[in-house]
């Protein structure tokens, strides 16, 4: 048995007998080197959410930079030194690197890392019945090559040099030339590192989840009774299982171009006074395979909170989500999309017009399913019984942000209007929409959703609906504005807007848009208040807070390793039996046969009351169960 | 400015912390009503109510902002491919924003509407296989429309250049444009090779004085010159990193590339006399930005576009002095890397100092030029 080898490989659980508990760990093992998937998502939890501090930090620098450019910054020098130049002036150079790092921390390690690794980590085992992830090890690895990587990384910025500095998606030559930029010295090489180990802790992640989905759900947890919180997340795996390696590979590329005088991207180029030898090389090469992965990473980021928003959806609308399998072909179609637009984000970078033609086509077909999921949604909400938990608002936030951001993309999409788009605050404002804050909705509407199951203490509802509201109406009146600005023309990464006639209109905007961006990042203190707070003293939750049907909440309120004392329970009946009529209740968890509710059993139901004996008798596939 | 700054964010943390504690100290004292209250979770009617709030205000902030903004984010628009596509985005943007205020109506309408009651049980609905092929089908038959137009649109500005287009070569630089025409004898470009750049020697565009053709070559660091009412064929290149060419009043942007040449056609239909006309601003100037990151004067890479009548162009054309001249004026015995067979041609670019030189009529150099820059366009 290959779970029984993997267990044999941990060397942590050979000692135990059957579903007994554990014997007690000491703090290394418990708390830092952890196997246990809800320790490891919790170390993600946390990792994302300091990381966050600090991206969101960044933006809030170079904001005040783009809304008050005549502003004296003297009394950030505590904090930047020399970045603050005379005059009390932002570096032109430092303002790149934030625009940079802001990109690189919020895209990898806050919605990637703390989103996806947050999550998948937390409910994969939970939701499928599991005592663990297949590899509790490999699961611990992963982490730490994450943190690794975010050591690299978080050295990086305090480089005499500074970070990276050459945009999030580092294209060559720039990123490539030392000499070219500062960011492209020590910084770039960190960048380059530390990306590497983020890959490889990506792998080790996703493998695992993949494995786990497919091998360890308990009896009668078919495919075609999964959550789409884990279908989103073995979707999401998918995707990043395929993608990654061509980032990594693109990476090395670029390392060996940095360090051994290879020409990969490199040709014909002058610079500071000398013709370097490489030729034949190509910066497009590096774009291509960049946005191979850069695309998909779009749906890395995305697919797992649209997946979070579908059981808090059906959750607190005490419905069951409309259109069950609509909801999972439109999740596989826009993965399977997903890997073949991502040259959209090159048509003007003179790659040949007729790709352009091509990738247009195939972008714009992604407006078809992403629409069955924002009416989806919509329907799940008409005729509900809407409970407003926090996370039940942000995920509503989230469907409002996904549609708006989206249709800017349906523009995008389209090479002919991308020629004047492309790289302007109009792009700034799409992504920040359908990506970032979507992306970070799904974040918080999980935290507060699983909170108590996590912690077994609930956070304020209070606190958390006006974290909501300041959260969503500030995103909407940094992003909405921005629009204006990129129609007008307005490129991105631009330090200053003085220097060109065309762009010396909007000031007054770009400080609305600043002064809003403040606010916003106010509001985020009353999340981290609340948050920490509650981990300590909350009150103490309920087992199954929400009334949810999930596994999760058939657990312990501190669940051990291994998740369930006793056996792990069977499932009879998909999670989305709310309000079913005829039930006295409206909830039916997963693990009720029907055979106890003859009340609410939909015809073709009964039919499968004779199946039950039939998924109790199945083979357990419990890791922890002696063999 | 610094203060005020530095003051509000010190007020906004108070708040913050007040209302947190305020926030603690409510929750403590409602803390044993909260299980049992009518809804599952508290303030669920108040959010009811913000739900439809944000609805009207947000219609109202969103109309509000695009009336107000709307002169000033509507550029000029000075080429007939821009006008096509900008028509185009603003049809795209209409059809969008009516799916915009339809869903988000939708969700914050239903919000309101269906929020907790205790006396209701929500409809059990789990699928209703009409209603997803509706919605499946409109978007799709919504996208082949934008598709298929965006197909035509696309295909029409990526043709090649009639055989009567300008040719100007534009070179992207850290951190300004140089801008090369085909000369005043034969108007064609020479070869060019990165290896024989050489600022030092007024060389910045590495051209090849091997090819007779480019004898006659001049460049410029300030400002680009190009007719009216006739097709450009724009050739792009980079020499160290990439750049972006953006002319945003004629909608034009492709990147520079170093080592692979990139082009864009279109026609400016406007000059800059009867654009400053029409926008009553006598200061209205074209300008050529960067769009593709490219290092610390990345935000400054201006460059002066001048749209002009034939006549005003030939008479500036005629000013330019071919590169080839300012090389051998500065360094004579570079005559000596010119091919023999073509010696007695270029012969004619040797400066005499017996005669005097014509003064020369020209703009101010570009302010990011260098003391290389001024001799050249002189």
């Amino acid at each position: 048995m290959s779970v029984a080898e993997a267990d044999l490989e941990t060397g942590v659980h050979v000692h135990e007998a059957g579903e007994h508990h554990h014997e007690e760990l000491n703090f290394w093992r418990k708390y830092i080197f952890c196997e246990d998937h809800k320790v490891i998502a919790k170390q993600y939890m946390i990792s994302g959410i300091v990381w966050a501090v600090i991206g969101i930090s960044m933006s809030v620098i170079f904001r005040m930079q783009l809304g008050f450019p005549n502003a004296n910054m003297s009394w950030l020098k505590p904090i930047l030194g020399r970045w603050i130049e005379d005059g009390g002036k932002l570096s032109p150079d430092f303002y790149l690197a934030l625009v940079t790092m802001h990109g690189t921390i919020m895209v990898f390690f806050v919605l990637t890392a703390g989103l996806s690794g947050t999550f998948s980590n937390f409910l994969i085992p939970l939701q499928i019945g599991a005592r663990d992830m297949a590899s509790g090890f490999l699961n611990m690895l992963s982490f730490w090559f994450f943190f690794a990587s975010s050591v690299l990384m978080f050295i990086s910025i305090f480089l005499e040099t500074g970070p990276a500095a050459g945009g999030w998606v580092v294209y060559p030559p720039l990123s490539a030339l030392p000499q070219a930029h500062l960011g492209s010295q020590m910084g770039m090489t960190l960048w380059l590192l530390s990306m590497s180990l983020f890959i490889i802790s990506a792998l080790l992640g996703g493998i695992n989840y993949i494995t786990t989905v497919i091998n360890l759900r308990t009896r009668g947890m078919s495919f075609s009774r999964l959550p789409l919180t884990i279908w989103a997340f073995l979707i999401t795996a998918v995707l990043g299982l395929i993608s990654f390696p061509v980032l990594l590979s693109a990476a090395l590329l670029l390392i060996f171009d940095r360090h051994f005088g290879t020409s990969f991207y490199l040709s014909e180029i002058y610079i500071n006074g000398e013709a370097l030898p490489n030729q034949g090389g190509s910066p497009i090469l590096f774009q291509h395979l960049f946005w191979f992965l850069g695309h998909p990473e779009v749906y890395i980021v995305l697919l797992p909170a649209l997946g979070i928003t579908s059981e808090i959806i059906a959750t607190n609308s005490r419905k069951p989500i409309f259109g069950y399998r609509a909801m999972i072909a439109s999740l596989l179609a826009i993965a399977f999309l997903a890997f073949i637009v991502w040259a959209h984000h090159m048509f003007v970078t003179g790659m040949n017009p007729f790709l352009g033609s091509v990738f247009m086509f195939l972008t714009l077909i992604i407006a078809v399913p992403s629409a069955v999921k924002a009416f989806n949604y919509i329907t799940t909400l008409w005729k509900g019984n809407i409970i407003f938990t926090p996370a039940m608002l942000f995920s509503i936030g989230l469907v409002s942000l996904f549609v708006t951001g989206g249709l800017t993309g349906i523009i995008l999409g389209n090479s002919a209007l991308d020629i004047q788009l492309h790289d302007t605050y109009f792009v700034v404002a799409h992504f920040h929409i359908v990506m970032g804050a979507a992306s970070a909705f799904g974040f918080f509407a999980g935290v507060y959703h699983w909170f108590p199951k996590m912690f077994g203490r609930m956070m304020n509802n209070t606190q958390g609906q006006i974290h909501f509201w300041g959260t969503f109406i500030g995103i909407y009146l940094i992003f909405f504005p921005m629009h204006y600005v990129g129609i007008a023309g307005f490129p991105r990464r631009y330090y200053s807007f003085t220097t060109y006639d065309f762009t010396h209109t909007f000031t007054d905007l770009n400080q609305f848009i600043s002064i809003a961006a403040f606010f916003t990042f106010g509001a985020q203190f009353i999340f981290l208040w609340n948050f920490f707070y509650s981990i300590f003293r909350g009150r103490t939750a309920p087992l199954n807070p929400w009334k949810s049907n999930t596994l999760e909440w058939t657990t312990p309120l501190h669940p051990g390793h291994g998740n369930w004392e006793g056996e792990i329970p069977a499932v009879y009946r998909w999670p989305y039996d709310y309000s079913k009529p005829g039930a006295a209740d409206d909830f039916i968890p997963q693990n009720v046969p029907y055979s106890q509710t003859p009340e609410s059993n939909l015809p073709h139901e009964n039919a499968e009351i004779a199946m039950e004996k039939e998924i109790e008798a199945q083979n357990y596939n419990d890791q922890f169960a002696s063999h | 400015m610094t203060y005020l700054i530095g003051f509000l964010t010190l007020v906004f943390l108070g708040l913050t912390i007040a209302v947190v504690m305020r926030m603690q100290s409510v929750l403590k004292s409602t803390k044993t009503e909260i299980v049992e209250d009518n809804a599952p979770v508290p303030n669920n009617n108040a959010n009811a109510i913000m739900c439809l709030l944000f609805l009207v205000f947000g219609s109202i902030g969103g109309v509000w902002s695009y009336f107000h903004y709307e002169s000033t984010f509507q550029l000029p628009i000075a080429s007939p491919h821009g006008r096509i596509t900008d028509h185009m985005f603003w049809v795209s943007m209409g059809i969008l924003s009516v799916a915009l205020v339809v869903v988000n109506v939708l969700i914050f309408f239903f919000s309101w509407k269906y929020s907790y009651n205790k006396n209701r049980k929500a409809k059990f609905y789990p699928e209703n296989h009409v209603l997803e092929l509706v919605w499946t089908v409109i978007p799709a038959v919504v996208m082949a429309y934008l598709v298929f137009t965006g197909y035509v649109a696309w295909t029409n500005i990526m043709a090649e250049a009639p055989s009567n287009a300008q040719v100007v070569e534009i070179m992207g630089k850290q951190f300004n444009w140089w801008v090369r025409y085909g000369g005043n004898e034969d108007n064609k470009l020479g070869k060019y090779n990165y290896k024989l750049v050489d600022d030092t020697n007024n060389n910045p565009m590495g051209i090849d004085f091997s090819d007779a053709n480019a004898f006659d070559d001049f460049i410029h660091n300030g400002e680009m010159h190009l007719i009216v009412n006739r097709p450009v064929a724009l050739k792009i290149r980079a020499r160290d990193v990439l750049h972006s060419v953006f002319i945003p009043h004629m909608r034009v942007k492709m990147d520079a590339v170093p080592g692979m040449p990139t082009k864009f056609q279109f026609t400016p239909d406007r000059t800059t006399k009867e654009m400053r006309a029409e926008l009553e601003n006598p200061k209205f100037d074209y300008e050529i930005a960067c769009t593709e990151v490219c290092g610390r004067g990345h935000f400054s890479m201006r460059l002066r576009l001048i749209v002009e009548d034939e006549a005003s162009f030939n008479k500036w054309k005629a000013s330019q002095k071919p590169v080839l001249a300012t090389i051998l004026e500065n360094k004579p015995d570079f005559m000596s890397k010119i091919p023999q067979d073509l010696k007695a041609k270029a012969m004619k670019y040797m400066p005499v100092p017996a005669e005097p030189v014509v003064p020369v009529a020209n703009t101010k150099p570009a302010q990011t030029g260098s003391a290389l820059g001024a001799s050249a366009s002189l």
